[in-house]
């Protein structure tokens, strides 16, 4: 395993899946699985649902792929590399190529917009210059270049996830996880989050979302893996909302 | 330069960490002062109580008496090598003539002196005085003399050597005793104020953990505070030991210059020479350390990977 794990060099000659679960459970209680021998295959510049009730095992993927988490059984793999295998001291540089956007935003109240973005360039030891161009760039690609003064208090909940997936794509990650996006909004706000994913996804990051949302999922047409008690019911090009009652 | 910037930049979070948590923060180092001055003024008494025992050491004598018949050659060739032992302080030569001038000064009166005419009875009684720097190495010195040829009789006191190697025992256990008591109360609450610190910055520190910053990035703040605190801690006893150490000594000396007259406190600068390594090692190192295994457990709690 090299020192450093960087998935936007390794992205460029890879042939396999950007994400792969091979046969994996988790357990999180003896006999309680929260996933159950799941193999997921997914391809570099692809927009993925995962979608599934409450306990399904939708947030678990989540984490096992940020490495919050292990594996029980089975192996994950990103950019071809199993992540069970790195290295304390690793993990950092490898979630800098992994955008997150949380349901509850997850943005510092204290700091405001442009420096909530900043900070996520400030962690990985950016320089000063560069933060300065790039934080104004993703605060405009949000459409929030005339918001960037406010505090988290003073925004919209679709504000604030703006924010929070211009913090998630300011360090160019490969993958973008969405773990359920637009929970806390509105079917204005949800929308106009969605679409902006859409265009995230067009530029070539693999999105991956976590969602609840049937009117979303059914009119975006993109593929949708359905989960229900920690196994795979379905996966499907252009699918649509499978109601995966446990 | 990066490495540079990152420093900086954690250097800057300590020290807005320490201003945001400033009650705590505040308490934390007013705490390694208390300690640091308690320890301190016990160190100061210790020290110079130590130096005093040291001086009166010196004090010590033993008092070597040779074969019948030796000659002064002989005897100065015996003083010449205990010198050379490190133990010994001084070493005065008292022949037979100046003890049989002693013993006439103090034992006998004139006319009982002038019956000896010049006969001097105690012409074997040419003696070494030896005084050492450490009651505690008296016994090996003493076998040592013995051991030399030539070397009739070694007077000594094993009583007084061993209260003072007592006195000095009780010094040391009494000190280590009470560091420790004080190093434990110094790190329980350099660990309530780091542990506080994370605990108020836990939702920036699994955001930080989520978005990539490594460990060191994390943590380095948390340490730089402890390292912050330890600073603010020692400089205040320092600061209030090296004003007030003199004015004391002064005080205690007009007080009971009858008393003291004999006993010598150690100087400010000599004594703060002594005292700043370990008020260093004990503020800064006690809070630097506290901190590091502090912030480490924590952080890991927090931001799992």
């Amino acid at each position: 395993m090299p020192e450093s794990y960087d998935l936007n060099r390794d992205m460029n000659t890879l042939d396999a899946p950007v994400i792969l679960f091979e046969h994996v459970s988790k357990e999180y209680q003896q006999d309680v699985h929260a996933l159950e021998d799941i193999n997921i295959r997914i391809y570099k510049g692809e927009f993925v649902f995962i979608v599934g009730s409450s306990g399904s095992g939708k947030s678990t993927l989540i984490r096992l792929l940020l490495k919050e988490i292990l594996p029980s059984k089975g192996k994950v793999f990103v950019a071809g590399r199993e992540i069970g295998r790195l290295r304390r001291y690793q993990v950092g540089k490898y979630r800098r190529s992994i955008g997150v956007v949380f349901q509850d935003f997850r943005l510092l109240k204290d700091r405001n917009v442009f420096d909530n973005v900043a900070f996520a360039q400030r962690v990985v030891e950016t320089p000063k210059k560069m933060i300065k161009k790039q934080v104004p760039r993703m605060l405009s690609l949000v459409g929030l270049t005339d918001k960037h003064k406010a505090y988290p208090g003073e925004l919209s909940g679709g504000q604030q996830q703006r924010v929070a997936l211009a913090r998630a794509l300011v360090n160019n990650p490969v993958i973008l996880l969405a773990d359920e996006p637009t929970g806390n909004l509105d079917p204005k706000n949800s929308w106009e989050i969605m679409h902006l994913l859409e265009d995230i996804n067009k530029r070539g990051t693999t999105v991956v979302v976590v969602t609840h949302n049937q009117e979303i999922v059914d009119q975006m047409q993109k593929r949708v893996i359905t989960l229900r008690n920690g196994r795979v019911i379905s996966d499907e090009e252009k699918g649509r909302y499978r109601y995966a009652k446990n | 330069m990066r490495r540079i910037r990152t420093l900086g930049y954690c250097i800057l979070q300590g020290i807005r960490g320490v201003w945001k948590n400033r009650v705590y923060s505040l308490a934390s180092a007013a705490t390694i002062s208390a300690c640091l001055l308690l320890l301190g003024i016990f160190y100061f008494v210790a020290a110079n109580f130590n130096h005093m025992v040291k001086s009166a050491e010196t004090l010590i004598g033993v008092t070597v008496f040779f074969d019948e018949g030796i000659n002064e050659e002989r005897i100065f060739q015996i003083r010449d090598e205990i010198r050379l032992r490190t133990e010994v302080a001084e070493v005065i030569y008292i022949s037979a003539d100046d003890a049989w001038e002693n013993y006439k000064e103090k034992s006998l009166n004139a006319e009982m002196a002038e019956t000896f005419g010049s006969d001097n009875p105690l012409k074997n009684a040419a003696s070494l005085e030896v005084h050492i720097n450490e009651a505690a190495k008296q016994k090996a010195l003493v076998r040592f003399i013995e051991s030399i040829d030539g070397v009739r009789k070694v007077n000594h006191s094993e009583s007084i050597a061993d209260s003072f190697e007592g006195i000095r025992a009780i010094v040391l256990i009494v000190s280590a005793g009470l560091i420790a008591v004080l190093a434990a109360v110094a790190i329980f609450l350099i660990r309530t104020t780091i542990s506080t610190g994370i605990n108020v910055r836990r939702e920036e520190i699994s955001i930080m953990s989520i978005i990539g910053a490594t460990d060191f990035f994390i943590r380095a703040p948390f340490m730089v505070e402890g390292i912050l605190i330890g600073i603010l801690g020692t400089i205040l006893p320092l600061g209030l030991l090296q004003v007030f150490y003199s004015q004391v000594i002064d005080t205690l000396k007009a007080q009971f210059e009858t008393i003291f007259t004999k006993l010598n406190f150690l100087e400010r600068t000599e004594i703060m020479k002594q005292f700043l390594p370990l008020a260093l090692l004990f503020g800064i190192g006690l809070c630097f350390l506290t901190s590091h295994f502090t912030s480490k457990r924590q952080i890991r709690k927090i931001s799992i990977h």
